[in-house]
């Protein structure tokens, strides 16, 4: 089974309960202040507060300069990043959970974003995710044994006039066929 | 020569942004030194004259809604957000507005903030707009060095700092009281109004909210004026629009043409009609929450009243193309997957009412629709209303699907009575 590390996909009144793992840390009030977060992501984060009245603003942009390093968010950089901000950790897991581009899971090295709205709909997108599918083996929200690849469905990605379309990593592709995917795949190591 | 297309006409054909220099050799910027010559009060009237009406969708007179700011300047520092959380399936226009020309953006944004006083401006970009936060920041960062943000702009007592905010996704992000959640660092959930934003918004300062369409426009009112704007439009409501089609026509793209041009017009001439054999069956005309229009409305102009007299709205303009080769009711499971997928969950009307009707939706193109669950779905439509809910959402999520069920009633009649969805 492959992993779901986004919180919003998926469709169902139910909501899946994220598991967290059982070694997690928890460290003693005391010992608050971070130790993980490198200074290059500190400098990074206090760059970005200086736009705002209050740090709490770049929370979301704390979430991503950690996951840009390390491909997800896991608890202890998340348990970080809430110190780091005077934050606790359970509300920012609630910001993280809800943006669909922050990962609580790992993901694998390359994260494949499908467009799945209207317009991609119309042009015949869910072929092209059969075609995902099979090629890489995995079902919507898992990632591929060799870690290459994740596939998740996104909201409309603006490319609508080159639907069908997706995006890797941070690059966008469309009018998408098929052919055209394995090549792109091919060019993601 | 009178230019009909004051928003695209300096953008390039390689794809790369205008730069500066470009945007100042073609009279930019020029708006804001016009600006910085008039009183605030007298900047908010040009723009009422220029009948500028929001191009989020929402239609709602810009000027009406700078003036809403509280005119008492205890209450400081005041924002102005623009908003480029672009995520309406469907539409594609604010990406090629700050791709393009970055500047008429920045330059808009200064005027609008000087307008409400505002010491403080963000650019609220969603995050799969990487290019768009690129070029963004590049251009602000242009706009600095010269002199057009910081403090004492273009030698007035006037400063400015403009800064981009990106997103990490969540429709939910664009809806305006979400929006200033997000932008505290908040979980993106919509707050109750009233107080509105003009008067409480982002850290309980008055804030200005507006799209980045609506403010592109505002340099050039303030350049040519007025009656300038208002020309380029075929309707009551001023300016052009940055219409666009996707979906089943031949040649999707983005227009500037007149305020008022026909869904017609843009469908047939600009994006070459539906495929060769196929047969139109009707369009959203600005995003997925707008209601379907059909062949029979097709003439009435696309601005902000007309579409009303037949149920729907303008939206963002940019029209998404059914034709008879795709079930509608595959269209609308696609729709209401995403609305169910987006919805914040803060209010129970929408996080379960919407889910439900994707489920129905899904056991429809499946075949394992009943007769009844016609009647649900007509329930809530009925249901799910402003007013019951807390926010737009689940409204603009049920009408695409009323209309849906009006015009493509023996469709969806068909899913039940064969067991199975005629397209598949």
């Amino acid at each position: 089974m492959g992993v779901s590390p986004m919180s919003s996909t998926g469709v169902g009144p139910v909501a899946k309960k994220k598991k967290l793992p059982e070694t997690r840390a928890r460290r003693p009030c005391h010992e608050m202040g971070s130790i993980m977060l490198s200074d290059e992501v500190k400098k990074e984060i206090d760059a970005e507060a200086r736009h705002y009245p209050q740090r709490r603003a770049v929370v979301a942009e704390a979430l991503k300069a950690v996951q840009a390093r390390r491909g997800w968010v896991d608890d202890e950089s998340l348990r970080d990043v809430a110190d780091y901000l005077g934050l606790s950790f359970d509300e920012v897991d609630s910001i993280a959970t809800f943006y669909n581009l922050i990962f609580r899971q790992p993901v694998g090295r390359h994260v494949i974003l499908i467009c799945d709205s209207v317009s991609c709909y119309l042009t015949g997108y869910e072929k092209l995710l059969d075609h995902l599918k099979k090629k890489l083996g995995i079902a919507l929200g898992q990632t591929t044994a060799d870690g290459r690849f994740t596939l998740l469905p996104n909201a409309c990605l603006g490319l609508c006039e080159q639907a069908p379309a997706m995006m890797i990593d941070n690059e966008t592709y469309g009018h998408l066929t098929a052919a055209r995917i394995d090549e792109i795949l091919g060019k993601h190591e | 020569m009178i230019e009909d297309k004051p928003l695209t006409s300096r953008m390039r054909s390689d794809g790369r942004a205008v730069s500066l220099q470009e945007y100042v050799a073609a009279g930019g910027y020029q708006g804001l030194r016009a600006a910085l010559q008039l009183s605030r009060h007298q900047v908010i009237e040009q723009v009422a004259h220029s009948n500028l009406k929001g191009r989020g969708g929402a239609g709602f007179p810009t000027a009406k809604k700078w003036g809403l700011i509280p005119t008492d300047l205890a209450r400081q520092p005041r924002y102005f957000v623009v908003n480029a959380d672009e995520m309406e399936p469907g539409t594609m226009k604010d990406r090629l507005l700050m791709e393009g020309d970055p500047h008429q953006l920045i330059e808009g944004m200064i005027i609008g903030s000087y307008a409400v006083y505002a010491s403080v401006a963000y650019l609220f970009i969603r995050g799969e707009y990487r290019q768009s936060n690129e070029v963004m920041k590049q251009a602000i960062a242009e706009a600095y060095q010269a002199g057009y943000l910081g403090q004492k702009i273009l030698g007035s007592d006037f400063g400015l700092d403009l800064h981009v905010h990106t997103s990490a996704g969540r429709y939910m992000c664009g809806e305006e009281t979400a929006t200033l959640n997000a932008l505290e660092g908040k979980r993106a959930i919509p707050r109750f109004k009233p107080p509105h934003p003009p008067v409480v918004g982002v850290w309980g300062k008055p804030t200005a909210f507006n799209n980045v369409e609506t403010i592109c426009c505002v340099p050039h009112i303030l350049r040519e004026g007025a009656h300038y704007f208002r020309s380029l439009s075929r309707t009551e409501d001023g300016g052009t629009k940055i219409y666009g089609a996707s979906g089943r026509v031949k040649t999707p793209g983005l227009w500037e043409l007149p305020m008022g041009t026909s869904a017609r017009e843009i469908i047939f001439e600009h994006a070459g009609g539906v495929p060769d054999g196929c047969r139109f069956r009707g369009c959203l005309p600005g995003g997925a929450s707008t209601a379907f229009l059909l062949e029979d409305h097709l003439d009435a102009p696309m601005d902000f009243m007309s579409l009303q007299a037949h149920g729907s709205r303008l939206g963002t303009g940019t029209l998404v193309v059914l034709d008879d080769t795709v079930c509608p009711v595959g269209m609308m499971l696609s729709l209401e997957i995403f609305f169910a997928r987006e919805s914040c969950g803060w209010c129970t009307p929408c996080r379960e009412g919407l889910p439900w009707i994707a489920a129905m939706l899904e056991a429809l193109e499946k075949g394992q629709g009943r007769q009844e669950d016609l009647h649900i779905l007509q329930e809530h439509c009925d249901l799910l209303l402003l007013g019951r809910t807390f926010c737009a959402l689940a409204p603009g999520a049920v009408d695409p699907l009323r209309s849906a069920l009006k015009y493509f009633h023996d469709d969806f009649r068909r899913h039940v009575i064969n067991r199975r969805c005629p397209w598949s």
